[in-house]
């Protein structure tokens, strides 16, 4: 179970974004948060993808209690979330190749030796062709460079993936080609999903249940009302 | 819409191409023919990449300097395409056309306030003058993109992305051009604030202004357009009425159709495979490799004629589609 437990958190103690934010993933399941733009709710994946330590309350992995985020995470809970963000430009190093993009996870992990396969297994997974492998990402539209994104999310076969606004800047036939890679993916690994969004349509059709902001933190609200 | 009217912007065999060292040339856009009519929205949709901002980039003379451009884009009777940098600085980007951008935290100024880029834009394109008569102006040009008056003194960093849109949209519609050019204005943006822009941007079509808005937001363009140009590798693959393409018939070309059903309110299919590289396009239909309805006509290039540039275009409709122009 991924579990966030009134989780207070923000980028100045005074004025938190998230108060009291409660939410449950069970494994293998796939919940969709959907609130308006600016609410906070990708600070609240930030936190439970343990990359931004909250003000207060408590992050549950596996039912451990998360005490270190981002670097200072031990290495097995840190490649156990897999993070896919809204912007493809802003998340993928401008140096890098995709192939060496999608590979980064794997040669930061020690696993080099498998690079090749995965690299080309996935690759099939999200639809991208060899010659598109070799190039860095401004020689690539934002929508083939969010699919090398997705396959790095994958390549460490996470058993928690966290999508943060994942085809907010993408056209609607490559979000349904990168919803179906994440979906074959649980499928096959049987891996659980907390997709954030702002498309009511979209979250409904994709995951198993969708909450929405408000519910997600309400009791906080009602207090300070 | 009024027929017989001249067109706001027309666009006649608009191409650019882009030269890259080693002689590469890349067809960003090809062929392009479209008008656009006081009071009416056309909407140019299509896969990222597809070269959507370049067309508009192209019209707005804001083309880096490998590009090439053919055709003409006619703006009363002004060419865009040959226009100097001069007569589009001062009479044109502003004025004459309102750009509302595809990236407003890009397009902002990070180190200044709203408010001081907002009065800027009334001092340089209206007649207004002094302190606080700037002020309230840059305070109605607030309200009138929807922006929030007490966020006023923030910094872009300091905004949401809807935020900051809006922003930039209020920027837009401070000079009352008669030709509104809007890329990409939803990216990133919630439905209820995709649904308020839109809305907002159809009332100034309803003003009697022109709105070209390029997107991939089919719903937004649902929402908003009278008419719908489909691009596709750099090519307007059909041009539609709105009410045809997301209604009954529907779209006739198959990429279109592929598009439309890949929504996630409707059959969420992917259209299998990606778009073909711009730089080395097939000679034929470029739409074929992916295409199920595809045959060996495909191989040639099929024009646009009527509404639909597709030698087995989908099922025509039983009445005749006298409303559409091509």
């Amino acid at each position: 179970m991924l579990e966030l437990r009134t989780v207070t958190a923000g980028y100045d103690r005074r004025t938190p974004v998230v108060r009291d934010a409660t939410l449950t993933v069970t494994a293998g399941e796939a919940v969709g948060l959907l609130g308006p733009s600016g609410c906070g709710k990708s600070t609240l994946a930030r936190v439970a993808a343990l990359l931004h330590r909250p003000d207060a309350g408590e992050v549950v992995l596996d039912g451990i209690r998360v005490h270190h985020y981002r670097h200072r995470a031990p290495r097995d809970r840190r490649t156990a979330v897999g993070v896919v963000f809204q912007q493809p430009r802003l998340s993928a190093d401008p140096r890098l190749r995709l192939t060496d993009l999608i590979a980064e996870p794997l040669r930061a992990t020690g696993r080099r030796s498998s690079v090749p396969g995965r690299v080309a297994e996935l690759a099939e997974t999200v639809g991208l062709t060899p010659d598109l492998l070799t190039r860095r990402p401004h020689e690539v539209s934002d929508g083939q460079l969010q699919r090398a994104c997705v396959a790095r999310a994958l390549v460490l076969r996470p058993r928690w993936l966290i999508c943060d606004e994942m085809t907010a800047m993408l056209d609607a036939s490559t979000t349904a080609a990168l919803v179906r890679a994440v979906e074959d993916y649980r499928t096959d690994t049987g891996a659980g999903l907390l997709a954030v969004g702002h498309d009511r349509t979209l979250l409904n059709r994709w995951c198993d249940r969708t909450v929405h902001w408000d519910t997600v933190t309400a009791p906080a609200a009602k207090t300070l009302a | 819409m009024t027929p017989g009217r001249p067109p706001v912007l027309s666009v006649r065999g608009l191409s650019v191409r882009f030269l890259l060292p080693g002689g590469h040339r890349v067809a960003a856009v090809t062929d392009a023919h479209f008008d656009v009519a006081p009071g009416e929205c056309l909407a140019l949709i299509g896969e990222s990449g597809c070269g959507k901002s370049v067309l508009a980039s192209a019209l707005l003379g804001l083309l880096p300097a490998n590009a090439q451009t053919a055709g003409s884009a006619l703006l009363g009777d002004l060419d865009l395409l040959t226009a100097g940098e001069r007569t589009l600085a001062r009479t044109v980007r502003g004025r004459r056309i309102g750009l509302i951008p595809q990236s407003p935290a890009a397009h902002l100024t990070p180190v200044r306030t709203i408010r001081s880029q907002t009065e800027e834009v009334v001092a340089r394109l209206t007649g207004v003058r002094g302190r606080a008569a700037l002020r309230a102006a840059a305070e109605r040009a607030a309200e009138r993109a929807g922006f929030p008056t007490d966020h006023l003194d923030r910094h872009p960093h300091e905004l949401s992305g809807g935020l900051a849109q809006r922003a930039a949209t209020a920027l837009a519609l401070i000079g009352d051009a008669p030709l509104l050019l809007a890329d990409e204005p939803t990216t990133g943006l919630d439905r209820d604030l995709v649904d308020r822009t839109v809305d907002e941007l159809r009332r100034h079509v309803d003003a009697d202004r022109a709105l070209l808005m390029i997107t991939h937001d089919l719903a937004a363009a649902e929402r908003v357009a009278d008419r719908v140009a489909v691009m596709y590798a750099g090519r307007i693959v059909e041009l539609s009425e709105a009410d045809a393409f997301f209604g009954s018939p529907g779209p006739r070309h198959p990429y279109s159709r592929g598009l439309l059903e890949a929504l996630p309110e409707r059959s969420f299919l992917p259209i299998p495979g990606l778009p073909p590289e711009l730089g080395s396009l097939p000679d034929g239909c470029a739409f074929a490799p992916r295409c199920a309805h595809a045959t060996d006509i495909c191989t040639t290039l099929p024009p646009l004629t009527g509404p639909v540039a597709c030698h087995r275009p989908l099922p025509a409709p039983a009445r005749t589609p006298e409303a559409i122009r091509a």
